[in-house]
């Protein structure tokens, strides 16, 4: 393959782990376009910011498994597709032992937003329902 | 054909994905703090959301809407070209059609944003 821009990272070489998240980069980043800007639009042109209390996402957004689902999934694919990016971004410019600093704090970050978003959205209580 | 940088176009559109995917990165992180807040600390979520609805927050939502979509035009531009490299011939047309879009999506998403801070 000799025809590409550096606008993306070049597919690498062999069958390994680089190639696997190479194509999960593309793959979530397809499922982002949809997931994100549909989110993204829900939440700033069809509702307004200032009527979402912590009331109101209880209540009325997160009311059915449906929004909770969609929420979890990009929640999913926002994780990998952003830390990995990160992780490709650490790797061009840290180097040495800083490199392997960066990163175990980048895994841990992840691992934590992991763990707290997926809490919310699948723990919250709905008021009014057992 | 081998296409290098050479400090234009692909370049550019190189620096504007890796600068707003940071940031976007950046915004995913307090954003799952924050909406953590609604179980954890509802009243401490509601002052933050006070923030978001400010002008300072609409003006900063439109910039993370504005990396958004240009991340998500130009990602889809470099999958197509990673899957169909004959598209890479076309990789400069490609970037100012996501332009166009960019702007066409990107204002009345803008307005739409900004104008309850000026009571419309």
């Amino acid at each position: 393959m000799s025809l590409y821009t550096r606008s993306g990272r070049p597919r690498p070489q062999g069958s390994g782990l680089e190639l696997a998240i190479w194509y999960l980069m593309r793959l979530s980043g397809v499922a982002l376009f949809v997931l994100a800007l549909a989110h993204f639009s829900i939440m700033h042109f069809l509702f307004d910011p200032a009527n979402q209390t912590a009331e109101w996402i209880a209540s009325q957004r997160w009311n059915s498994l449906l929004w909770r689902s969609f929420d979890w999934l990009l929640l999913m694919a926002v994780l990998f597709h952003s830390f990995m990016g990160v992780r490709t971004v650490v790797g061009d410019y840290v180097k040495g032992g800083n490199r392997t600093v960066a990163m175990s704090a980048l895994y841990l970050v992840a691992l934590a937003l992991f763990a707290i978003g997926t809490i919310v959205v699948m723990n919250l209580p709905v008021p009014g329902k057992a | 054909m081998l296409l290098r940088y050479r400090g234009s176009e692909g370049m550019l559109a190189w620096a504007f994905h890796r600068i707003s995917g940071v940031a976007i990165w950046l915004f995913v992180v307090l954003h799952v703090v924050d909406i953590y807040l609604v179980g954890g600390d509802p009243k401490a979520y509601d002052t933050i959301l006070k923030i978001y609805a400010s002008l300072p927050g609409r003006v900063m939502e439109t910039l993370l809407g504005a990396a958004l979509l240009y991340h998500a035009l130009n990602g889809l531009r470099i999958i197509a070209m990673d899957f169909w490299p004959a598209l890479t011939v076309y990789h400069r047309q490609l970037w100012y059609a996501s332009w166009v879009l960019f702007v066409a999506v990107g204002l009345p998403g803008a307005f739409l944003i900004l104008k309850p801070a000026f009571g419309l």
